[in-house]
């Protein structure tokens, strides 16, 4: 009797050391979803590139304590319904622990209800505000706004003293959510539309919307989209001979921008991430460090960096920090801890996060830069 | 506003070329089996990337481009060799179900071979833009011009003056007959993808100045060339022009007058006027079914 009691005990125990091994050996799993086939491939591509080349670190230095990590991710291909299709997979086939993704603002917003049912933390790569606002419990996001992005272009406006502005976007969701907000903002700017006018992302020509705006008394123009619309765009305004300061979107702070539109993307304006020109920064800049660091990684590997990576980078540094706070991956613990972030150096800029802001950026994160001899110069 | 309509002619027109110089490749294909190749927009797509990518391996701009459509030529013919020709005696719709599989796998390996990213192509002969009354155009609108007349007059003598060019119209009034005339029908239909994929290529590496070029480049500038195409009557080379220069212009007009919004959608009613009205095209030959 004793000794069969004393077998049990023992068993047991083995039973239990066993799975704590077991547990031990688990890896953390952060799951994503990324478009890294169809229209924004281009972001989704360095962005998992720079996801891939994150894990791969921390695991080359023993894990995340003393865990490894394992990315499972899944293509979209911009597709919304396939965005929500593939997260319901991560939370209940791979039961990852932390979800950073959604490439785009559509698969982003698409997702967020079936998050917040589910209880696990998403870090969205995405531009639009209407993902942090109102805030989500579950739901944060390391990408800059566009209405940072509008507020940046009208604060550089207001210094050149020019008021009377024509807008011109594309029908995307990028395109359409920054002309709401730059509708939005202009009267507190002080500015007045004087054109608003479209385009389909895929045309090859703009010259149509571009001569109605030749014919306003508009003393500037902001473009606002991503891909190689904009680059027509700024072609086309040259084309015309429409000599106005021009005003792009964050969306094309990107080399491929000035090799698409090559000398008439001279003097175009631009709000940036600090990534772009980075080696401009003074040596004091405390994100400059950070910067040329995942910069030269990155290059290194994959050719030319993108702020689009950049935003995968911050996005997966600062779910590995939140799990190392929380010492494991207890879904509540982690959100806290993301939510608690504050100080973190990203590429993006240095996130100040807090149970009303689950972005933490502020418009310093931003540089205005300008085109110049086909490179970038800060002009503030 | 004369002034600005003007433009939007202008502009127009050298949309429409464009359309019109796509439109053109199907026709071959289509003269030669009664198929629409819808792999066509790739190759578009592959003669522009091609000879970017040989611009920048170092080749002279003349040099990458007769590369460039060689090459595309080539993938043409192995296209016909490898996919078409061992579903001989398949129905015309299986085939451009072949030709619509043709084009994802075209676009897959591009995507691999030059990245996702919109690359672009010198102008000709610079970005200067000429002024015409109130309106400009750039240089390379030109040469696109000039090209859809070259190629146009030079299909057209093909197909009516040659033996060659009749041997492939031909094959598709009546392959048995055709081929019981001493015409080798396997021959013809590899030259007519060869050549489809050629004139595709000079379309592409034409209008790349302009549009600049990604692996997805074909499927709109495909999309719109076949529009091109039936509007003015499939298989006839100076319909393509015609449909190409119309939905240009019409697209051009819609969008400077109505909205951009619907100029995608003026564009597409059109062609489905078109086509409800005069379901062989506005300059097709009118069919007689033989009972």
């Amino acid at each position: 009797m004793l000794k069969s009691g004393l077998l049990r005990i023992f068993l047991t125990t083995i039973f239990f050391a066993g799975v704590n091994l077991a547990n031990a050996a688990e890896p953390i799993k952060i799951g994503t979803f990324l478009s890294i086939t169809g229209p924004a491939s281009f972001l989704g591509d360095p962005e998992l590139k720079t996801l891939q080349m994150v894990v791969e670190d921390f695991n080359a230095k023993g894990g995340l304590n003393g865990r490894k990590i394992e990315l499972v991710h899944y293509d979209t291909g911009g597709n919304a319904r396939e965005a929500l299709n593939f997260v319901k997979r991560l939370i209940r086939k791979d039961q990852v622990d932390v979800i950073v993704g959604g490439t785009t603002s559509g698969d982003t917003l698409a997702v967020m209800p079936e998050v917040e049912k589910a209880g696990i933390s998403l870090i969205s790569l995405a531009g639009a505000v209407e993902i942090i606002e109102p805030v989500r419990k579950w739901v944060f996001k390391v990408a800059h706004t566009d209405r940072m992005a509008a507020a940046k272009i009208f604060e550089d406006l207001k210094k050149r003293h020019l008021t009377k502005v024509a807008l011109i976007t594309g029908d995307g969701g990028f395109d359409k959510s920054g002309r709401a907000q730059i509708l939005e903002l202009a009267p507190e700017y002080g500015i007045t539309l004087v054109a608003d006018e479209s385009y389909s992302n895929k045309d090859t020509d703009m010259t149509a919307p571009l001569t109605k705006i030749r014919a306003t008394d508009a003393q500037a123009i902001i473009n606002f989209g991503f891909g190689q619309a904009p680059a027509i765009v700024t072609k086309n305004i040259k084309q015309l001979g429409i000599d106005l300061p021009v005003y792009q979107s964050h969306g094309v702070a990107s080399k491929t921008f000035i090799d698409l539109a090559g000398e008439a993307a001279e003097g175009v304006r631009l709000p940036a991430a600090a990534l772009v020109v980075a080696e401009q920064l003074p040596d004091t800049d405390p994100q400059k460090p950070v910067l040329l660091a995942y910069k030269k990684e990155y290059e290194a590997k994959h050719g030319a960096v993108s702020t689009f990576g950049g935003h995968a980078y911050d996005g997966v540094m600062i779910a590995a920090e939140a799990i190392k706070r929380a010492g494991g991956t207890d879904k509540t613990q982690v959100r806290d801890e993301i939510e608690k972030t504050s100080g973190f150096i990203g590429t993006a800029g240095i996130f100040h996060m807090t149970p009303e802001d689950h972005m933490g950026l502020n418009l310093d994160a931003f540089k205005m830069v300008e085109i110049r001899d086909g490179g970038w110069k800060i002009v503030e | 506003m004369p002034e600005q309509i003007f433009q939007f002619l202008v502009t127009g027109i050298t949309v429409g070329a464009i359309y019109a110089l796509v439109g053109l490749g199907f026709a071959l294909i289509y003269n030669a089996s009664d198929v629409v190749n819808f792999a066509q927009g790739e190759f578009v797509m592959l003669g522009a990337m091609t000879a970017i990518a040989l611009l920048g391996a170092g080749l002279p701009l003349v040099l990458a481009a007769i590369a460039a459509t060689l090459l595309t030529a080539l993938v043409g013919l192995l296209l016909e060799r490898c996919a078409i020709e061992p579903a001989r005696g398949a129905s015309v719709v299986t085939t451009i179900i072949i030709t619509i599989g043709a084009a994802i796998f075209l676009r897959g390996v591009a995507s691999l071979l030059w990245g996702k990213n919109s690359l672009p192509f010198p102008a000709f002969s610079g970005n200067e833009p000429i002024h015409l009354g109130g309106a400009t155009l750039l240089p390379q609108s030109l040469w696109v011009l000039g090209g859809a007349v070259l190629l146009v007059s030079l299909t057209r003598a093909f197909l009516n003056r040659t033996l060659l060019g009749k041997a492939l119209l031909a094959c598709s009034f009546n392959p048995v007959a055709a081929q019981l005339v001493g015409i080798n029908v396997k021959v013809m239909l590899r030259l007519a993808y060869g050549l489809s994929a050629g004139l595709g290529a000079i379309a592409g590496i034409l209008a790349a100045p302009i549009t600049f070029s990604s692996y997805e480049a074909g499927i709109m500038l495909g999309l719109k060339g076949f529009s091109a195409a039936i509007v003015g009557g499939i298989g006839n080379p100076m319909g393509a022009v015609a449909g190409g220069l119309l939905l240009g212009v019409l697209e051009a007009l819609g969008a400077g007058l109505i909205s951009s919004g619907y100029k995608d959608a003026i564009a597409f009613v059109f062609v489905l006027m078109v086509l409800f009205f005069e379901p062989t095209g506005l300059f097709g030959h009118k069919v007689a079914e033989r009972v």
